[in-house]
């Protein structure tokens, strides 16, 4: 069997398109895991699940629990592929479940293929300068997919799956939730966006930042992101604008980077762009390698007169 | 309150090179150094000792010459240092027994602090399964964490969320880079620190069994980077026609 499981519903529709490559190939069914409620079990059938498991728990998630459940439900169906959606509390149930189940895990993978009938991974290691593929020596093999490496399979509504309601005892973990609160947001999404400008240390003080969202707003994109200092460090934007290893990691069409230097981290996140564009005033500046076309010069400069050429370009 | 610093010894991924003809990294000669996180995760510890008291113990699955990186964080405020040497092959789980074991022989902790994930690999797994191993609540992604006397209280961020959670202990947390600002130490911290104890232990002596990896590395391959690098530096405005003129060739500006 292969299971599929995260806490994001969208994710989770992602793995199953993995997730019903890798059981067709294997001959083998495909699982989904609810915990929670039930509410998208339907959707998960129409998306190739063979099976939804549905555990009902008003528990929040705490790995240590969650992974009790996981950990019955691998047992109980002999799963020997796991696919875990790679957000947060995804990678820290995927570790936890490894540990108690004595095998191996491979955290943000951007390929799983079967090479020989071994499931193989691939992730991308020493901040952005290799790719690493490994092999599994033990089952389960436990994997965890980053969110938009897949696409979610077309919704077949004749695919035909069984929903079963399980109730499944955990070890309760001596901590306690005592609060979860929606962090300060801008309502930006830079992993679905399709151009985006973004800013780095580049920028002298916070409000220079309408230089870069007006070019943002005349290519359409609307859409700002910046690098660690500027959402970490500074805290001129959101953590949802921040693109990088540990912030979010986008596929635009088009990404421009303004005054970013290129750290390999922050690269990490915008590598998959289609389009690279970097404007930077240091003609050494690592961004450079990574762009398709570069300006040298201050952005300060480069910047008016970009939007106003593309705005009269664009009509 | 007894506190563990798992720290791990990284290559310094700033000063990796890579080969132009493969395309691979070049690993060999590039400094070594304690990752990121596994600093802030010291700091954090110092702060909490420094409130509370307590030990401070450094343990490190690493090479032999890490006895050079655990003196600095012997220097920033730790006790007492551990380095336990890998066996040949190790992958996540074979590195997260020995810190395991490693802590299980250390005996009384309260809490035990690693780094959200190490800056070379990045996977964020051992603190995870150290926590699992012995069977203790988990904290991940830390980037608040205060201490009273029998518990603690710590803020996880999950970039969209921030989670509130209240542990008693034995606890482990891993930490964020936000979480504070390492210290550095001072001359007379660096001269002080040579007399604190660094204990090698075994690999055998720390856990019962011989242990074997999970994961098998195949290959690390160079990523090609298929860019065009046509950079303007010439006049400002010529500059910026000249990539309007080709950004609406390449059909980016629709």
């Amino acid at each position: 069997m292969v299971l599929v499981y995260s806490d994001d519903k969208r994710l989770t529709l992602e793995l199953l398109h993995k997730g019903s490559e890798l059981a067709k190939e294997l001959q083998k069914k495909l699982i989904a895991v609810a915990i929670g409620h039930d509410a998208h079990a339907n959707e998960f059938v129409s998306h190739g699940a063979d099976m939804v498991v549905v555990v009902e728990t008003p528990q929040l998630f705490k790995a240590e629990e969650y992974e009790n459940i996981l950990e019955a439900i691998i047992k109980e169906h002999h799963v020997d592929v796991v696919l875990i959606g790679s957000n947060k509390n995804g990678k820290e149930l995927a570790a936890r479940l490894a540990a108690k189940l004595h095998t191996g895990c491979v955290i943000d993978c951007t390929k799983v293929y079967l090479q020989e009938k071994k499931l193989t991974t691939e992730r991308i290691v020493y901040s952005g300068n290799a790719i690493a593929v490994e092999q599994f020596t033990a089952r389960p093999q436990i994997v965890t997919v980053p969110s938009k490496v897949f696409d979610p399979l077309p919704k077949n509504e004749h695919h035909k799956g069984e929903i079963v309601k399980k109730s499944i005892e955990v070890a309760h973990s001596p901590s306690k939730i005592l609060k979860v609160e929606e962090m300060k947001s801008e309502g930006v999404n830079v992993e679905d966006a399709e151009i985006i400008v973004s800013c780095g240390r580049g920028l002298k003080k916070k409000e220079d930042i309408r230089l870069v969202s007006e070019l943002a707003d005349v290519l359409k994109g609307r859409t700002v992101g910046c690098s660690r200092p500027i959402a970490a460090d500074l805290k001129w934007l959101s953590e949802d604008h921040w693109i990088g290893l540990s912030g979010h990691k986008v596929k635009p069409k088009l990404y421009i980077a303004c005054g970013i230097s290129g750290q390999i981290q922050h690269i990490a996140g915008m590598r998959d762009s289609g389009v690279v564009v970097a404007i930077n005033k240091d003609p050494e500046a690592l961004i450079f390698k990574s762009a398709d076309y570069g300006i040298v010069g201050d952005l300060y400069e480069v910047l008016p007169r970009l939007t106003t050429a593309i705005k009269e370009k664009m009509g | 309150m007894n506190i563990i610093v798992c720290a791990k010894q990284v290559v310094d991924v700033a000063e990796i090179k890579v080969d132009s003809s493969t395309m691979k990294p070049i690993l060999a000669g590039v400094p070594k150094k304690i990752s990121d996180m596994d600093k802030n995760a010291l700091e954090e510890a110092i702060k909490i000792k420094e409130k509370h008291g307590g030990k401070i113990t450094v343990l490190t699955v690493g090479a032999p010459d890490a006895k050079e990186q655990i003196k600095e964080l012997l220097a920033m405020g730790a006790d007492e240092g551990v380095l336990v040497p890998p066996p040949q092959h190790a992958d996540y789980h074979v590195v997260s027994h020995l810190l395991a074991g490693a802590i299980k022989k250390i005996g009384s902790y309260d809490i035990v602090l690693c780094g959200e994930a190490s800056i070379d690999m990045f996977s964020g797994q051992t603190g995870p399964r150290i926590a699992g191993i012995l069977n203790i609540p988990q904290i991940t992604y830390a980037r608040l964490i205060t201490v009273e006397k029998d518990k603690l209280v710590s803020e996880r961020d999950l970039g969209d969320k921030s989670v509130t959670i209240e542990s008693p202990f034995p606890v482990l947390l891993t930490v964020t880079k936000e979480i504070n600002q390492p210290r550095l130490p001072s001359l007379m911290q660096i001269l002080a620190a040579s007399s604190k104890p660094i204990h090698e232990w075994p690999a055998t002596g720390v856990t019962g069994e011989a242990l074997e990896p999970k994961i098998q590395t195949m290959d690390i391959k160079g990523i090609p980077s298929q860019r065009k690098n046509i950079i303007y530096q010439d006049d400002l405005d010529q500059s910026v026609h000249k990539l309007v003129d080709e950004l609406a060739k390449v059909g980016v500006l629709r």
